[in-house]
C-alpha cells in the first residue's frame, strides 16, 4: 500500500546536519521508497480558490502554520506500523517532524461521490 | 516545471454538492494532457501518524503535523509549462471550489 | 481595494490623495512578510534525482536563457524608448497575482517606473533591507514559480487587470502626493503612472475600470499647477486658480467618464463633478453625495463613508454634515485618521464656532502625515484663533 510522507519543518526540532541520504539510500534499495522530492520553500508557494465561479489566486501556502512542508517521499509498506517506522529513521523526525498518511485512491469506476462525500464531510 | 498539488480541506469554502463534484473528469482530462503525473486522495486527518525524535524519546501522534482548520486531504503532482497553467489545473479541481489547492514548485537541485 | 479617494471638499481635499491613508489602509490587508525559513541540512541532493536533475537541467538550457532574460529585464528598469509591448508584459508580470500584493507594487515601481529601493522604502515606511528583501524575494518566486513573462491570454485578462490597475493606482498616488517628508507632488511619477495607465486602456479600450482609472488620474492631474502656491504651501480645492487647471487632461478625463459605474468610474465621475464647476460655488454637490452613494454601495468602507459625508455637509448643510461625520466615526475603523479632525474643524469654522475649530485642528496635527499638511493645519489654526 501507498503511503505519502511529508517532511516537514518544525520549530520545535533540534537542529541537524544530518544529511537523509543513507535513509534514501536504504529504503530505496528495500524497495520502500518509490520517489520524493524537496519543495520550494512557502514563500514560493501559491493558493487556487474557487469562490462564486472567481478564480482567487494569493500568494502563499494553504495554512499559516509554523510548521510547513519541505517535501515528501512515496512509501510502499504493508502497513501505517511499517510506514511509522520508516518515517522514524528519517533524520527530519529529529530536526523537524514528519507524517506519513495512507493513499486512499478513488474508485472511479463506481460511485465516488459516497466516498468523497464522507471525505469532503471531515 | 513540475508542481506539487495540495488538495486541502477548508471549512471557509462553499458547501459540498456532490452532484458538481467532477473529480472523475478532471483526473481524466489532466492525464490524458500529460498534466497530472502521480496523485491520490489521502485517508483522513484522523488516521495520520506525526513522527517527532525529541532527545531520546520517539513520539508517535496521531493526527496531521499541524493543528490547522485546513488539511490535506489529497495530492497530485503536476508537470506544467508555467504557474498560470498549474493554476488553470488546479481551479477546474473541485476542491478548488470545495476547499483550496496549494501549487508548490519542487526544487530543483542547483 | 480600498482607494483613497480623491478629497473633495473644502480643508480635506488638503491631503487629496493621501498616500500615507491609503497605504495604511492597503496594508491592514496586506499578508505579513514571511520570515525566510532554513529548513536545514537535510535538504542536499539525492544521487537519483541529482542525475534526473541533470538531465532536466540539459532540456531546460532554453528554458533557463530566458529565466535569465527575465531577470535582466526585471534588473533593469525600463528604458524609456522601450516599446509599450515590453512594458506591459514587464507590469502584467510584476503585478501577477501569485506574488503577494506588496511586493507587486514594490516591483512594478522598482522596475516599472524606476524608482530606487529607498524611495520606495520610504514610501511604504519600511526599512530599506525589508523593501530590497520585499523586491528580491518577488523577482525569485517568479523564477522558481515559473510565473510567465507575459501579457496574460485574452481569456485572463480581465481577473488580472484589477491587480494591474491597483498597483497603477498607487504608483499614482505616490506621485500625487509623497506618503511622508516635504514633498508633496511628485508629477513625475504621476505622469508615469498616467502613461502607463494609458498602454493598458490601449490593450483594452472596452474596459470600463481602466478607462475610469485613465479618467480619474487626468482629473486629479490637471490641478497639479493649482495644488501649490508659489511658496509650495498646500492650496485647497475651493481655493485653487481654476485657470491653472489643465483643462486639455480635464477634458480627455470628462470624455472618458461613463454611467457604467465600477470603483474606478464612480471615482472620476465625482472629479468630473468638481473639474466642471467653473468655481467652486457651482459645485454640483447633490450630485456628489448621489454618486458617493453608490460608492458607498460598492465599497463600504470608512473613508468613502467619511468622504460621503463630507459632500453631504456641502449639500445639506454644516450641521448636517459634522452630525453624519459624528455618526461614520462612532462607527469605528478610522481610528486616529487625521482628516476626521480635520473635516471636522472645517465645518466647525465655517459654522463660526472657533474655539470647537481649534480644539479640532490640534486634533488633526498630531496626526497629519506630511510637513506640508501639518503647515496648512498650523495656518487654519492661527486664523481660528485669531478670530
Amino acid at each position: 500500500m501507498e503511503y505519502l510522507m511529508f517532511v516537514v519543518v518544525d520549530p520545535t526540532g533540534e537542529p541537524s546536519d544530518e544529511s537523509p541520504q543513507a535513509w534514501v539510500d536504504e529504503l530505496e534499495a528495500a524497495g520502500t521508497r518509490l520517489h520524493g522530492d524537496r519543495l520550494r520553500p512557502v514563500e514560493d508557494a501559491t493558493t487556487v480558490r474557487v469562490r462564486n465561479g472567481e478564480v482567487i489566486v494569493t500568494d502563499g501556502p494553504f495554512t499559516e502554520s509554523k510548521e510547513w512542508i519541505a517535501g515528501y517521499d512515496l512509501l510502499e509498506c504493508d502497513s501505517l506500523e511499517e510506514a511509522v517506522a520508516a518515517a522514524a529513521k528519517h533524520p527530519m523526525a529529529r530536526a523537524g517532524a514528519v507524517e506519513v498518511r495512507a493513499a486512499w485512491p478513488f474508485d472511479l469506476g463506481n460511485a465516488p461521490e459516497a466516498s468523497t462525500a464522507e471525505e469532503a464531510a471531515q | 516545471m513540475k508542481y506539487f498539488m495540495f488538495v486541502v480541506e477548508d471549512p471557509t469554502a462553499e458547501p459540498y454538492v456532490p452532484e458538481e463534484d467532477n473529480i472523475g473528469a478532471w483526473v481524466e482530462e489532466m492525464t490524458a494532457r500529460g498534466v497530472n503525473q502521480k496523485g491520490d486522495r489521502l485517508r483522513p486527518a484522523a488516521e495520520a501518524k506525526t513522527v517527532r525524535r525529541r532527545g531520546d524519546e520517539l513520539i508517535v501522534t496521531d493526527g496531521p503535523f499541524t493543528e490547522s482548520r485546513e488539511v490535506i486531504a489529497g495530492y497530485d503532482i503536476l508537470e506544467c509549462a508555467d504557474l498560470d497553467e498549474a493554476i488553470e489545473v488546479a481551479s477546474k479541481h473541485p476542491m478548488a471550489r470545495f476547499g483550496r489547492i496549494e501549487i508548490r514548485p519542487f526544487w530543483i537541485w542547483e | 481595494m480600498v482607494s483613497t479617494l480623491i478629497r473633495i471638499t473644502g480643508d480635506w481635499s488638503l491631503a487629496e490623495d493621501c498616500t500615507a491613508e491609503a497605504f495604511e489602509a492597503a496594508l491592514e490587508k496586506w499578508e505579513r512578510d514571511g520570515v525566510p525559513r532554513n529548513p536545514g541540512a537535510w535538504l542536499t541532493t539525492v544521487a537519483k534525482n541529482r542525475a534526473l536533475d541533470r538531465l532536466r537541467r540539459a532540456t531546460n538550457e532554453a528554458k533557463k536563457l530566458k529565466e535569465v532574460a527575465i531577470m535582466n529585464e526585471l534588473e533593469e528598469p525600463a528604458d524609456a524608448e522601450d516599446v509599450s509591448d515590453d512594458r506591459l508584459r514587464l507590469i502584467f508580470t510584476c503585478c501577477h497575482p501569485a506574488l503577494p500584493l506588496e511586493a507587486r507594487v514594490a516591483l512594478t515601481l522598482r522596475t516599472v517606473a524606476g524608482l530606487t529601493t529607498p524611495e520606495i522604502a520610504s514610501a511604504f515606511l519600511v526599512p530599506e533591507a525589508t523593501m530590497a528583501q520585499r523586491i528580491v524575494r518577488a523577482k525569485r518566486k517568479i523564477t522558481n514559480a515559473g510565473i510567465p513573462y507575459r501579457v496574460p491570454p485574452v481569456h485572463l485578462l480581465p481577473e488580472r487587470l484589477g491587480g494591474v490597475l491597483s498597483v497603477l493606482y498607487l504608483l499614482f498616488n505616490e506621485g500625487y502626493s509623497a506618503s511622508s517628508g516635504t514633498q508633496l507632488v511628485r508629477t513625475d511619477l504621476a505622469g508615469e503612472a498616467i502613461r502607463l495607465t494609458r498602454a493598458v486602456v490601449g490593450l483594452m479600450p472596452d474596459e470600463p475600470e481602466a478607462t475610469g482609472l485613465l479618467a480619474l488620474m487626468l482629473l486629479q492631474h490637471s490641478r497639479r499647477d493649482a495644488r501649490l502656491d508659489p511658496a509650495g504651501e498646500l492650496v485647497t480645492l475651493d481655493e485653487q486658480d481654476r485657470s491653472l487647471w489643465d483643462h486639455a487632461a480635464i477634458a480627455e478625463g470628462l470624455s472618458l467618464v461613463t454611467e457604467r459605474g465600477g470603483g474606478y468610474q464612480l471615482q472620476a465621475a465625482i472629479a468630473a463633478v468638481h473639474a466642471r464647476a467653473m468655481q467652486p460655488e457651482s459645485t454640483a454637490w447633490h450630485e456628489v453625495v448621489a454618486l458617493y452613494d453608490r460608492l458607498a454601495a460598492l465599497s463600504p468602507t470608512p473613508v468613502v463613508a467619511l468622504n460621503r459625508a463630507i459632500a453631504i455637509g456641502m449639500a445639506h448643510g454644516f450641521e448636517t454634515g459634522l452630525a453624519e461625520i459624528d455618526r461614520v466615526a462612532a462607527s469605528g475603523g478610522l481610528g486616529g485618521y487625521y482628516l476626521v479632525a480635520a473635516a471636522r474643524a472645517d465645518f466647525l469654522r465655517r459654522l463660526g464656532r472657533r474655539g470647537e475649530a481649534a480644539a479640532e485642528y490640534r486634533r488633526a496635527l498630531e496626526t497629519a502625515p506630511t510637513e506640508p499638511e501639518q503647515r496648512f493645519l498650523v495656518r487654519r489654526l492661527e486664523q481660528v484663533e485669531a478670530g
